[in-house]
């Protein structure tokens, strides 16, 4: 292409561009609303919220509601607060979003490097195993985390998350790989280097965006599940569980403000990852759409 | 026995085999290159001789040892990829002591060694850039460096000009056509190009759907071509292949065709064997540079034929004129000198050096003469 | 001499598959067997636990008799279209919006996508207060002046569901409007230039060069919205609880109750392999194509 730009070749008359404008600071006001809502409900004391305007800003700013989400609000039957369950999801997160990724690492250096007849459909299987409802599996999955005697337990969600996680590190890494020329394989075979040895010394060294890419991914999906966590956390239950408890337990007064402060804490740690990497975020999305 | 035996090498994906029981013994010093349209297997049989791909009947051997299943390390071969393949995560340095490092060569040992090959190369200024910081033609050192390093019995160069832009390809050329005088290793080049072929090699195989179509000198291969496929692959411009039918005239062969007009003309040949063929059609090949003006014409040939023929087309090329004609009813290539006087249209008397002159027979499109 | 190949060959040979072998065993151990012990379950009469006394179809049978599975279904053809269209709308022209070379634009594309960086629970925790009339937007309309307002959906059995595009919608379009924007960006620019060469007007060239050539972001949006949208659970669970009283149930949360907590395991069972099958309708075509073209 003679002139590589990234405007479209589309120009539109002054009335249509103020009109554009409008519509998209509509739609920004739009996403941010619930936000703003949540933040500032969650620095008001409760009266300020059932008593007065949930769009206006506090007359008295208070950290109680995010003191009492963190260490005191009542969850489930315990006055512990969301600190034990966030304690929970990071020692959940952690290994299972390393596991996934190394494995998917792996996966995706032998579907695309290694390549044998068949292996098409063995990713094929992979691949699907993302896509369907996890309902499918809860009953079976029940038993057997049962047997193993991981029912309940923080390494039985680990080990869901890493078995249901692989098929899109898997993903990520093959069509990152699959753009990594297999003549360089091939010249250090030449060389003498050996299966890992070539993993180790010419494909990690320049995997660090689509390992930023799979980490968030995983780091995301795996910290904001609900569904496992509430068939399998048992007394192990993760940020999101705990938070849906807090929110809808049925007992006392509703406290807004708790639960605004609860809501923004289950979502820090997301929204960080998002705003520090955002564009390695976006990249998991699209990649997850499949085309690499 | 050879240096690099290939004996009667077959390869088949499944049912389909893709190379038919190739037959090539190389010497020692030799440089042999592979040519061939893509897709006639020439880099499948590269890729068996490095262990990159399996061997499906037959044995490939270095220095009088089977590598059949040996692994690609363990077979003392280097290889220049078309792409170079640099690992591009490591210095040019790294680059190419990378193999000895895996080989477990001793640091002292492979720095040495890396100087050596980096002056020779002259590339010394070069080892601690990234692949990425480097021109194409600096790459193309680099990977020719990553092989020498080895010191490997046998140099495998898969299409390593290929991504070199055309003047660069010219002077790389002779740049590796110096390292193999200078170091007189055994070599095995794959290409598509034919003037590459022409030019490097000590020995050629002309290789097309799989089958090793010629083995020989380049002047083997350019002079007496196998077949048809080796005629015409061979050459640029390729060589004319005109519809005649051979005509005794007092005994002696003549090649009969029609000129643009569809009038009669008779070139006779040299070669006495055609005698044979008397009455029968074969096609008549004829190189361009074998069809001049009368004084561009060879004049060592014991036989140049005048024939007088319409031009159609002239291409003046700089150094050489290209003049299009009709013979036998398809358009027929001259090179003629450059200031010959030539115009589109007019008739003109063209020399004709049928002493270069290949017979081709059209049912087996096997050479039948000289 | 040997050709027989060495045994550092073959081993390297074999370790490939080795490495893959763990990952391929377990999918088909914890997805393939599980999904063919799911669709066993739905032919026997399991209660509070699996049992094997197989019934044939009377699962299925019961399941389509029941008013609370009409209903998810009804509430998921009702959400998954509304959802799917409004996405895709809102998703293509804020991306066709935010390709007009508009100041600011990095500053708008990450306040469209963020929710999607959100859990549902979050996104259900902030939508089911803002929404509640006793305190949310009713009451702050009715605050500003406009005492006539009324938006009840969230407590109205027939509106509910709606409420749950909305949240929905908010989470995912900026997710679709990302997949658009970088379908539009891959557009070659010298096709448009020649489409207004040729004389197109702005709407004519969106709408015969533009949106066509954006074909396989549609494909690819669609795949993602419906898949999301049949899996949807914990949206449902903590926007509205499936409720007021079912009017929200979903298949998803359908499918959670039956099997947990109202001990039916055979028809819970049968319901996942219903909605296995409905997902599986549209992903697999779609997950063969990809992978066929890329061979």
């Amino acid at each position: 292409m003679a002139a590589v730009t990234q405007d479209t070749a589309v120009s539109m008359g002054r009335i249509a561009r103020v009109f554009i404008y409008l519509l998209l600071l509509l739609f920004a006001l739009f996403y941010l609303l619930p936000l703003y809502v949540m933040g500032i409900n969650s620095v008001k004391p409760l009266a300020e919220i059932t008593g007065g305007n949930m769009m206006a800003l506090p007359q008295v700013w208070t950290l109680d509601p995010w003191r009492s989400a963190w260490s005191t609000a009542q969850i489930g039957v315990e006055p512990t607060g969301l600190k034990p369950y966030f304690l929970n999801s990071i020692l959940m997160v952690v290994p299972a979003v390393a596991i996934s990724t190394i494995v998917g690492a792996l996966n995706g250096y032998v579907l695309t490097k290694w390549r044998f007849r068949g292996d098409t459909w063995v990713f094929g299987l992979m691949l699907f195993s993302c896509f369907i409802p996890f309902q499918i599996v809860l009953i079976p999955m029940a038993m057997v985390l049962g047997k193993l005697g991981l029912a309940g337990t923080v390494p039985g969600l680990v080990l869901v998350h890493v078995v249901y996680g692989i098929g899109f590190t898997t993903l990520y890494f093959r069509n990152y790989y699959a753009a990594f020329p297999t003549e360089l394989v091939r010249a250090a075979q030449i060389d003498g280097a050996g299966f890992f040895q070539i993993f180790w010394r010419i494909l990690l060294p320049v995997s660090g965006p689509i390992a930023v890419v799979s980490v968030i991914w995983q780091f995301t999906n795996i910290w904001n599940d609900f569904l496992f966590g509430a068939s399998f956390g048992g007394t192990s239950q993760p940020m999101t569980v705990a938070l849906n408890n807090l929110v809808q337990s049925s007992t006392g007064v509703k406290e807004y403000n708790v639960h605004f402060a609860g809501a923004i804490l289950a979502a820090l740690p997301t929204l960080f990852v998002y705003f520090v990497a955002g564009r390695y975020f976006v990249r998991g999305l699209m990649a997850g759409s499949v085309k690499g | 026995m050879g240096f690099l035996d290939i004996r009667n090498v077959t390869k088949a994906y499944g049912q389909v085999e893709v190379l038919h029981r190739v037959d090539i013994a190389v010497e020692e010093g030799e440089f042999l290159v592979l040519v061939g349209p893509s897709g006639c297997g020439k880099s499948t049989l590269l890729n068996m001789i490095a262990g990159l791909e399996g061997i499906s009947a037959g044995e490939i051997a270095i220095k009088g040892r089977v590598v059949n299943g040996v692994h690609p390390s363990k077979r003392n071969i280097a290889m220049v990829f078309q792409s170079y393949a640099l690992y591009p995560n490591m210095t040019v340095g790294q680059n190419m002591t990378f193999g000895l490092e895996m080989h477990g060569v001793p640091k002292a040992e492979r720095d040495r060694a890396l100087a050596d090959v980096a002056k020779l190369l002259q590339i010394d200024h070069l080892l601690d850039r990234k692949p990425g910081q480097l021109s194409g033609g600096q790459r193309q050192r680099v990977a020719m460096g990553r092989a020498l390093v080895r010191n490997p019995d046998v140099f495998l160069f898969d299409e390593p000009l290929s991504n070199l832009d055309a003047k660069l390809r010219v002077d790389m050329r002779t740049e590796i056509k110096k390292l193999h005088q200078k170091l007189k290793t055994t070599i095995v080049y794959v290409t598509h190009d034919q003037i590459e072929a022409m030019t490097l090699s000590t020995r050629i195989a002309v290789m097309n759907k799989g089958f090793v179509q010629q083995l020989g000198t380049p002047k083997e291969i350019y002079d007496t071509p196998a077949n048809l496929f080796v005629a015409t692959f061979m050459g640029s411009p390729a060589m004319n292949i005109i519809p005649a039918r051979v005509k005794l005239v007092d005994g002696v062969p003549h090649a009969a065709l029609t000129d643009a007009d569809g009038a009669p003309r008779l070139l006779r040949f040299s070669q006495a064997n055609l005698a044979a063929w008397d009455g029968r059609d074969i096609l008549l090949g004829i190189r361009p540079e074998a069809i001049t003006d009368p004084e561009g014409a060879d004049r060592k040939s014991g036989n140049i034929q005048p024939l007088a023929n319409r031009v159609t087309v002239t291409e003046p090329a700089g150094s050489d004129t290209f003049v299009t004609m009709t013979l036998g009813g398809r358009d027929a290539i001259a090179r003629m000198r450059a200031d010959a006087a030539v115009s589109a249209g007019q008739i003109y008397e063209f020399a004709v050096n049928m002493e270069k002159a290949v017979a081709f027979d059209p049912a087996t499109e096997g050479r039948i003469a000289p | 001499m040997s050709t027989a190949p060495d045994f550092r060959t073959r081993l390297q040979d074999w370790l490939p598959k080795l490495v893959l072998a763990p990952s391929f065993a377990v999918t088909l151990l914890f997805v393939y067997g599980f999904i063919a012990f799911t669709v066993l379950l739905s032919f026997t009469g399991s209660k509070m636990l699996p049992s094997y006394n197989f019934v044939g179809w009377l699962n299925y049978q019961k399941l389509w008799a029941l008013p609370a599975w009409n209903t998810a279904i009804v509430n998921i053809a009702i959400f998954a279209s509304l959802y799917i269209i409004i996405c895709t709308a809102v998703g293509l022209a804020l991306a066709i919006f935010l390709d007009q070379k508009i100041r600011g634009e990095g500053v708008l594309r990450p306040i469209y996508l963020y929710p999607m960086a959100l859990s549902f629970i979050v996104t259900g925790t902030a939508w089911k207060w803002f929404l509640d009339p006793g305190i949310g937007l009713e009451k702050v309309m009715h605050l500003w002046g406009w005492e006539s307002f009324s938006f009840t959906w969230i407590k109205d059995g027939d509106m509910a569901i709606y409420t749950i595009v909305i949240a929905a919608v908010w989470q995912t379009s900026g997710f679709v409007m990302a997949m658009f924007l970088a379908g539009l960006r891959g557009i070659d620019n010298e096709i448009l230039k020649a489409a207004q060469i040729d004389g197109a007007s702005n709407w004519q060239l969106y709408r015969r060069i533009v949106i066509p050539l954006l074909r396989p972001a549609f494909l690819s949006a669609f795949v993602i919205l419906s898949h999301l949208a049949i899996k949807s659970y914990d949206l449902v669970v903590a926007l509205t609880g499936g409720g007021p009283g079912r009017a929200t149930e979903m298949p998803a949360t359908f499918m959670y109750s039956y099997t947990f907590t109202r001990n039916q395991m055979g028809i819970g069972a049968s319901s996942a392999v219903i909605m296995l099958m409905t997902i599986a309708a549209i992903m697999v075509p779609y997950l063969y194509a990809e992978l066929k073209e890329k061979k």
